[in-house]
């Protein structure tokens, strides 16, 4: 990363930023000393469960809170003490769909837009273009609580494009969407990404980041703790594996040893699921030599398949505890169905 | 895309900056018309609630017609109850995630409440209009002239404003609608009926009277029925009572005083 830095400042740096709430029952850490360096042009996802901290991050890093100590600057402005230069050239996207309801579209982005200071009529015209862009042209003169779940994310980030930021911010910018509407989401993201817009969003699944973002910073307990390419993170957990589902308990014993020596390493169990879990480093030829070896075996399963590592399994590898999220660990497919997890983060 | 980036850093303006918020909530209004309706029509039942079932029970020291003293009263009510329309409007922008928005945007901080604030003394202005349409209907009557009675809708105005700073800052300080709802109404009610707004002063304990006699309620009631010659029995010789008009004034500029800067600083500082 620091190769680029050498002729482009970073667009964001942040050193030690650390941030606790205070609540009734006692205080919660919410960033413990986080350091993070974003190039211009470069996509970025923050990379953690609920509650790790990565939308205190956004927060921060979005003029909308302030450290309780340590610095941050994002593109060349103080996150406090420019705060007001800073808002004119950013824009925020967020989990909660932020528009309101009782206008329509074109209301919304209108007024976004005078707020970015940008006049009326210009303002007027941008927001016909944004609706364009994002397909909402011919919902643009509805309000927006006849839209769908959807169509209000797709709203809610033209509404942060209004000012043409420098920089966007976009905190689980699919979080609660459904699988098809995530997938429009993701196009509407890559294609900014392709324009060359510099870009900072934060989810909860691998597979996310890993479709959209350059690079991945993971966080855990208000700190990154570890950052590189969907592909070096997935690496370090021993790329893809093979998952068995035993039928019968009894032959579990023997499934391992089946197992184990088909693919050369020894197998994880799992007893109260019967599941055996070992890596696959030859992908699907290595899953069909285990079905034939347990079939040969005379060992019935009710399920098999490739998985390919979750953030459930980076984070049991990076931390030795698990992402604590509402995600299944049973993808054996690592296809884009991730369950819709809704929820808030800290 | 050139002309932003080589904007001027400047704040945004203020003025036009409120404009915009206040457009965005009167939008509101016709958007979703239950909420004025009812609004209007718990007023209007207010109005023949006591106009008709209180108002035979209830006499007037020295005389007097009961809803020519009451419909001040509910003016005040009405107005005192800004505070909750607006806390409710706050909260219900600040669960929708709508305020983070607007703080991450370049425009000046105080527009978005200062908006808020506008737009509810214009919605408070069209159900004080339908309240006076009914106080005519049951026998209410202005009988010092149009200066005093446009006197009197200012004054009004002027009091919601004050009570929708409060409202700004209350709206801030819970997490929910709901408890908004319930903040406010626990607030409300008895500030609006420890008053003079319903009952004359000198039927209230004797150890109550000063209460409701410095009671901001008490202060606007008191200055519209002395503006509108309606009947206006005093409890005691003292200030407010004799005074209601500057003390409402009073009333408005620290009300305005204390709460629109800290709805400001909370603003700024609200980190949900």
């Amino acid at each position: 990363m620091s190769a680029v830095a050498g002729r482009t400042p970073p667009a964001i740096i942040a050193e030690g930023l650390t941030k606790i709430y205070k609540s009734r029952s006692g205080e919660v850490r919410a960033l413990d000393g986080l350091d993070l360096v974003v190039d211009e042009g470069t996509v970025l996802a923050l990379l953690g469960p609920n509650g790790a901290g990565k939308t205190t991050t956004v927060r921060i890093l979005a003029t909308l809170l302030r450290p309780d100590s340590g610095r941050a600057s994002v593109l060349g402005y103080d996150v406090v003490n420019d705060a007001q230069r800073l808002r004119r050239v950013i824009g925020l996207s967020g989990q909660y769909a932020a528009v309101d309801e009782n206008l329509t579209g074109r209301e919304n982005l209108w007024m976004f837009g005078r707020l970015y200071q940008i006049d009326s009529p210009t303002s007027r015209a941008r927001a016909g273009e944004l609706l364009e862009q994002f397909d909402l042209s011919d919902a643009g003169d509805r309000p927006v609580k006849t839209y769908s779940g959807g169509m209000r994310r797709r709203l809610d980030l033209a509404s942060a494009l209004i000012g043409h930021p420098r920089l966007l911010f976009l905190d689980e910018p699919t979080t609660g969407l459904d699988p098809r509407s995530r997938i429009g989401m993701w196009e509407v993201i890559r294609k900014l990404v392709r324009e060359g817009s510099t870009l900072l969003l934060t989810t909860q699944y691998l597979e996310e980041a890993d479709a959209l973002a350059n690079t991945i910073a993971v966080v855990d307990a208000g700190k990154i703790i570890a950052r590189g390419t969907a592909d070096e993170l997935k690496s370090t957990v021993g790329g893809e594996r093979v998952e068995v589902v035993v039928h019968d308990p009894a032959q579990l014993g023997t499934a391992l040893e089946v197992v184990s020596r088909c693919c050369m390493a020894e197998a994880k169990v799992d007893e109260h699921t019967r599941r055996l879990t070992a890596p696959a480093a030859g992908g699907a030829q290595q899953l069909v030599a285990v079905i034939r070896a347990l079939d040969d075996a005379g060992i019935a399963i009710d399920d098999v398949g490739l998985r390919r590592p979750t953030l459930d399994d980076v984070f049991l590898t990076l931390t030795g505890h698990a992402a604590e999220m509402d995600a299944p660990d049973t993808n054996t497919d690592a296809s884009i169905d991730v369950p819709a997890a809704a929820g808030r983060t800290a | 895309m050139t002309t932003i980036q080589e904007a001027p850093p400047q704040q945004g303006s203020a003025l036009s900056d409120s404009l915009v918020v206040t457009w965005r909530n009167l939008k509101r209004i016709p958007r979703i018309p239950e909420l004025a309706i009812f609004a209007i029509l718990q007023s209007v039942m207010f109005v023949l609630l006591f106009a008709f079932v209180f108002g035979g029970a209830i006499p007037l020291p020295g005389g007097g017609n009961y809803r020519e003293f009451l419909m001040p009263g509910i003016f005040a009510q009405t107005l005192a109850f800004a505070a909750a329309t607006t806390a409710i409007g706050m909260t219900d922008d600040m669960a929708k995630g709508l305020v983070d928005r607007f703080r991450s945007l370049p425009m000046s901080r105080s527009a978005f409440l200062t908006g808020r604030t506008v737009s509810d003394v214009v919605y408070n202005l069209g159900i004080l209009v339908v309240l006076m349409l009914s106080g005519l209907a049951v026998g209410w009557r202005v009988h010092e002239g149009v200066g005093r009675f446009f006197a009197g809708v200012g004054l009004t105005l002027l009091f919601a404003y004050a009570m929708s700073w409060v409202g700004v800052w209350l709206g801030m300080l819970v997490p929910t609608v709901e408890v908004a709802q319930q903040v406010a109404f626990t607030a409300i009610f008895p500030l609006t009926f420890l008053s003079n707004a319903f009952v004359p002063l000198p039927s209230l304990p004797g150890w109550l009277q000063p209460v409701a006699d410095w009671n901001p309620v008490s202060a606007i009631t008191g200055a519209l029925r002395e503006l509108w010659g309606n009947p206006n029995p005093f409890a005691t010789s003292s200030f407010p009572s004799e005074h209601p008009i500057v003390m409402t004034l009073i009333w408005t500029a620290v009300f305005v005083a204390i709460f629109a800067p800290l709805g400001v600083r909370r603003y700024r500082a609200t980190s949900r």
